[in-house]
């Protein structure tokens, strides 16, 4: 048996004991549209602590809608709107006053890598010079940490002032996720971050992201199937803006399904 | 002939056409600078006098013992230019935020239509602005005996280059991913950190580029100057005061000249000196633009 859709407890069974606690985030009967038309349906899921949750399926089914609606891009997208609710610990995201504080607390990735047109050092300090943090010293130490812990620190600590949309796509991918853990997310949103990444990098990030799971949670946006086998610990499948299925990976791959269409997206007959 | 051959005969001419009119840019430029110097070079070798050319304000070349002194004219330009950009590089700048960055919807399309059209209204309806409406206005307001000076040619300036400034800055500003405000956005940044620490770097260059076409226009600018700032060799003490512009001076003078005599040649030498300020304006953005781009 698996989650379907609407239940309210996910089977214990399937959770380790790093899923401890209430969920970090509460998604209940979510619907998002475009200009009235809709890119998904009454959602209602929870995600836990220290989870790397995917979320899978073909173009246009509502997952990066889904990530948006999290840390509210909606309110610069025009035309995007949100019904139902999301809580993210406890707190819906519509009662945060300060929009910019909620933000600063999750982590983005985007497909395609984003160097800011800035310099290594600046892009990875952006986040920590917006909460104020000022001293030479300490912004040295978070940029190293952050690096370091991106796998990209070796390969840049020599040349930390040039532009950071100069880097390689990979390399550039690996800034981006040091510039989101630089927010000291509890967070981190991850939106097919291997669209333009080298399976070798990709790896590399990969097992970054299984070392940074027991420090925050993981939304995995992916549209390659083994990629969330290989990292998440639940997966969703979107289609067409409903989720047809949410379950542990090993029990979804193991056909362990409840809808026909999921076996059918995971082994490649449609999508 | 299949049509791999006339896909191959297009691709070619369309080449060869595009390197020309690459090419052409260069040859116009060249050429203008070669017949401009050609004109003006036997009184450069000639008659002038370098110290007196930069040094004196008496520029009286139909006197019986002519003397050339463009210090008042330049001077005037300057003056003129730069109260003009004062004037217009915070207006545009600030206009092409407001539309790139705040603006939407109608609100958007509206604004750039209406400064596309001011910056194509023609120069002499500006110059008659300033001479029917600005002149007497300013000296009701300020109480002055004459309205014609830097201050009505700068205020008209400033005007007809702030459409300009505005659409180029606006232009740069758009052309700076939307990834990249996002990015900032989902860091946590506020929409002024977005602009003054991501947009505006970002777009330096273009936003530079903007000034400097503005500032050429300013310098180049012939008819509404003439008419607005009253014509006066004099070097300005006061806002109010009427100066000479450069190109003024080239445009009202040339007609009563002898061909290929020194009056002739004295104002080309005024063209010379033009051509050489806006190259070295255009030039000293370049490589600022390259420094910026280095780092």
């Amino acid at each position: 048996m698996v989650d379907g859709v609407g239940q309210e407890q996910p089977r214990s069974a399937n959770f380790g004991p790093l899923y401890e606690g209430p969920p970090i985030i509460e998604v209940r009967d979510l619907g998002i549209s475009y200009g009235g038309k809709p890119a998904l349906r009454d959602a209602s899921f929870d995600i836990y602590r220290h989870e790397i949750f995917g979320i899978i399926g073909p173009a246009n089914s509502g997952k990066t809608s889904f990530l948006r609606a999290l840390n509210r891009m909606d309110d610069f997208t025009t035309g995007m709107e949100v019904r139902g609710s999301i809580h993210i610990n406890g707190k819906d995201v519509n009662d945060w006053r300060n929009l910019y504080a909620l933000r600063s607390r999750i982590g983005v990735v985007f497909p395609l890598p984003v160097g800011l047109p800035l310099s290594v050092y600046d892009n990875v300090a952006f986040s920590p010079r917006l909460r104020g943090i000022r001293g030479k010293a300490e912004l040295d130490e978070v940029v190293e940490r952050c690096l370091t812990r991106a796998a990209l620190w070796d390969e840049v600590k020599d040349r930390l002032d040039s532009l950071g949309s100069l880097l390689s796509g990979g390399q550039q991918q690996r800034l981006t996720i040091a510039r989101a853990l630089s927010q000291e997310p509890e967070l981190l949103l991850l939106d097919e971050f291997s669209i333009a990444v080298d399976p070798v990098t990709t790896m590399r990030i990969e097992d970054v992201l299984k070392d940074l799971r027991s420090e925050l949670t993981i939304v995995l946006v992916t549209n390659l199937v083994q990629q969330a086998r290989r990292l998440a610990d639940r997966t969703a499948f979107f289609l067409t803006g409903e989720v047809v299925e949410i379950g542990a990976t090993e029990d979804l791959f193991k056909r362990k399904v409840q809808d026909e269409r999921t076996t059918g997206y995971l082994e490649g007959r449609f999508g | 002939m299949d049509r791999r051959d006339l896909a191959w005969y297009v691709d070619k001419t369309a080449q060869w056409v595009i390197f020309a009119g690459g090419i052409s840019a260069i040859v116009f430029i060249v050429g203008i600078f070669i017949f401009i110097t050609k004109e003006g070079l036997d009184f450069v070798l000639g008659p002038l006098n370098l110290g007196e050319f930069f040094t004196s304000i008496a520029w009286r070349p139909t006197s019986n013992n002519p003397t050339y002194g463009a210090l008042a004219l330049i001077v005037g330009t300057a003056s003129v230019t730069g109260f003009a950009m004062l004037l217009s590089v915070p207006l545009s700048l600030g206009a092409a935020l407001f539309i790139a960055e705040f603006a939407t919807g109608k609100t958007r399309e509206v604004l750039k239509v209406l400064v596309e059209m001011l910056a194509a209204i023609p120069s002499v309806v500006w110059g008659f602005v300033g001479m029917s409406i600005m002149h007497p206005l300013i000296m009701r307001i300020f109480d002055v005996p004459l309205g014609l000076g830097v201050l009505n040619a700068g205020l008209i300036l400033g005007l007809m280059a702030a459409p300009i400034m505005t659409t180029i800055a606006e232009d740069a500003l758009k052309a700076v991913p939307d990834a990249y405000r996002e990015a900032a956005e989902a860091l946590g940044a506020t929409r002024w950190e977005v602009i003054f620490k991501v947009v505006i770097p970002a777009s330096r260059n273009g936003l530079l580029a903007a000034v400097l076409l503005g500032v050429g226009r300013g310098f180049g600018e012939t008819m509404a100057v003439l008419m607005a700032s009253g014509h006066a060799i004099n070097i300005p003490t006061s806002p109010f005061d009427s100066v000479r512009a450069l190109t003024a001076t080239i445009a009202s003078e040339l007609g009563d000249t002898v061909r290929g005599g020194d009056h002739w040649g004295s104002l080309f030498t005024l063209g010379i000196l033009l051509f050489v300020v806006t190259f070295v304006i255009n030039l000293t953005a370049d490589i600022v633009v390259r420094g910026i781009r280095k780092k």
